[in-house]
């Protein structure tokens, strides 16, 4: 009997999201009374691995092979799902990010198991066992009743705390079963230097308030100041001011930071569709009846030109102090 | 070459959800619309299947959905799919719809299958992946790019900090999301005329259980009123963000 986490890397090491993830797949352990089992796939070094044990995973299982360079979903999922039989997995807990909800839907089909998708907490109980999700874009929640032996969980990033434990993992190689991938990868293009929209604990967002791509100088240095990544509204990135990646909202990236600066947005619901998770809002817009400060925790009317250099400055001497 | 574009049907993203007895989505009044990455997938297939250039024979849409469902329908056979399928069923967790559709389509040979990254009202971003375990054919997932040269398929994927380009052979699931077209497709007045005419095949359901139940809705707390900081005044909107929200 464990709790099954599925522990992505990037070019070899681990995120805060991964550590969120063992976080919480240790408390849906404690939870169900078993332990924790990582499966790494592809080449991770021991002391990376070992950051594992801190979170709470009690065992490591380490797959490597010339085949894993990249994602290949099927590759992926038959190795986890051999992973899961060999742990007796009754839940297996993977993020909510693209090569989760990939693997995780191919893996719910091979073990017959139900997903809870997009969780932002830990499960409401485990008899019968029932999650609560976001459903209609952020309008709802749902309790949703798992029916089946084994569960898949995938958590959405930045949605539970980290918590460090004295574990101490064990790590064992985990021979699965590699097939030949089918997906080839052709050409890699990679973001270099830049805090990426997913990952960030603080983002910034402007609108068609910010009137030009020419005024983003005043995002990119609060955001600068604040070790935070830079996103917009959709007719930001459809007139080209901004690039596609950054567009939030219901047709584009759906984040949960910790902190959402929105300057010069109107609050439209398909753009709150995609931020609306976020811990705490600031809106910053000329109209006070603007819909975005329904949805805010913190306003201020004015100019985004004015007050965003402003707040730089503040957000300089706080951190001076 | 036939592509197959699996299509929801959800709640405007304008409509105020209420659920009557808090156990289901109270529909009275409701607008429906195709779900906007479905819409966006079956736009990027009338491209491919307009450009001279390029193999395709044929595009059919599918959704798993009852009676209700059919003006979706006809607005994706207005729009310019060829024919399209209704399997009869309410559709209740992703694992039934992808079970459904795979019943649906296993003999049918559609060489690429493109579904949406995420529908509008139960959020799961899961029923492409499912649908091509089913059908044991390969998945490639957040697809931003989708180009046929010859009969060769390359999809462009997003992947956590960067692009991917990668080719795979059909049949395959496309699970695509924001850039596989620029604006989705609204149907013409000839495209409405003509939708009328073409099929629209209505499926017996398989009985599948489905491994999800949703017992409750719930509606969020309401949020407390935005507290409002003078715009003279940043400073106190970083000690309120440093000492209330403790976000810096
Ligand atoms: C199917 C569908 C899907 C959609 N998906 C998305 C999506 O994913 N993401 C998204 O963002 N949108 C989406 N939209 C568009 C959405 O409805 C809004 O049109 C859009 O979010 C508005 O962007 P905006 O707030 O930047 O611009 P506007 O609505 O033009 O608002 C600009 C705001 O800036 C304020 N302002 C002006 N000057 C200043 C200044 N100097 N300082 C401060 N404030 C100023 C104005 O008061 C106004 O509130 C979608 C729409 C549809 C129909
Ligand atoms: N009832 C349905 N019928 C057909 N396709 C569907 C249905 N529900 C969802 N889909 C497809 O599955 C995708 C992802 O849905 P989901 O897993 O529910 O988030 C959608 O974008 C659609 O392409």
């Amino acid at each position: 009997m464990s709790v099954l986490v599925y522990t992505e890397n990037w070019d070899g090491k681990f995120k805060k999201a991964t550590f969120e993830l063992v976080s919480y797949a240790a408390k849906v352990a404690e939870m169900i009374g078993s332990t924790v089992s990582a499966v790494s796939i592809g080449k991770v070094d021991e002391t990376e691995l070992g950051k594992l044990g801190n979170y709470g995973a009690d065992k490591i299982l380490k797959v490597e092979s010339e085949n894993l360079k990249s994602l290949d979903n099927q590759v992926y999922t038959d190795i986890l799902a051999q992973a899961a039989v060999a742990e007796g997995a009754q839940v297996i807990i993977i993020s909510h990010n693209n090569t989760g909800k990939a693997v995780a839907s191919r893996l719910s089909v091979r073990l017959k198991a139900a997903v809870g998708a997009g969780l932002i907490k830990l499960p409401v109980s485990t008899e019968p066992f029932t999650v609560c999700k976001k459903v209609f874009s952020g309008k709802a929640f749902a309790n949703v009743v798992l029916k089946t032996d084994v569960k898949v969980l995938t958590l959405t990033q930045n949605s539970f705390e980290l918590v460090e434990t004295e574990n101490k993992a064990s790590v064992e190689s985990f021979a699965a079963e590699v097939g030949e991938p089918k997906t080839v990868v052709k050409d890699v293009q990679k973001q270099t230097g830049k805090i990426l929209l997913t990952d960030a604990e603080i983002v910034v967002s402007g609108g068609r308030g910010m009137k030009s791509s020419d005024n983003w100088g005043v995002i990119e240095e609060l955001a600068g100041v604040l070790e935070a990544a830079t996103a917009c509204s959709r007719p930001v990135s459809d007139e080209g001011w901004r690039p596609h990646e950054e567009h939030t909202g219901q047709t584009g990236k759906i984040i949960a930071p910790n902190l959402y600066i929105a300057a010069g947005i109107s609050g439209a619901i398909q753009h709150m569709a995609g931020i609306s998770s976020s811990k705490c809002i600031v809106a910053i817009n000329t109209d006070s009846d603007a819909p975005v400060f329904e949805y805010a925790d913190y306003g201020i009317v004015g100019d985004a030109l004015k007050v965003l250099p402003a707040l730089t400055n503040a957000v300089k001497e706080a951190k001076n102090k | 070459m036939k592509i197959l574009v699996c299509l929801g049907n959800v709640p405007d993203t304008t409509t105020k959800v209420k659920f009557g007895d808090g156990k289901a989505l109270d529909k009275t009044g409701v607008q429906w619309i195709i779900n906007p990455w479905d819409e966006l997938a079956l736009t990027r297939a009338m491209e491919l299947k307009e450009d001279a250039g390029n193999p395709v024979n044929s595009v059919t849409v599918i959704t798993v959905g009852g009676k209700d469902a059919e003006p979706t329908m006809r607005k994706a056979l207005a729009i310019g799919a060829d024919d399209a399928i209704r399997v009869d069923a309410e559709p209740v967790d992703a694992f039934s719809v992808a079970a459904q559709i795979a019943e649906a389509v296993k003999d049918k040979n559609f060489d690429i299958i493109l579904s949406g990254i995420e529908s509008s009202d139960y959020n799961g971003s899961m029923m492409g992946g499912m649908l091509a375990e089913f059908l044991e054919i390969p998945s490639v997932s957040a697809v931003s790019g989708l180009e046929l040269k010859g009969s060769e398929v390359e999809l462009t994927r997003d992947i956590d900090g960067g692009k991917e380009q990668v080719t795979v052979s059909a049949p395959f699931v496309a699970v695509v999301q924001k850039g596989i077209a620029k604006e989705p497709r609204i149907a013409a007045m000839r495209g409405i005329m003509m939708a009328r005419k073409k099929p629209l095949n209505v499926v017996p359901v398989t009985p599948v259980e489905p491994l999800a139940d949703y017992v409750s809705f719930e509606l969020p707390q309401p949020k407390p009123p935005c507290k409002m900081v003078d715009a003279e005044n940043v400073v106190s909107l970083v000690e309120l963000l440093q000492n209330e929200a403790k976000v810096l």
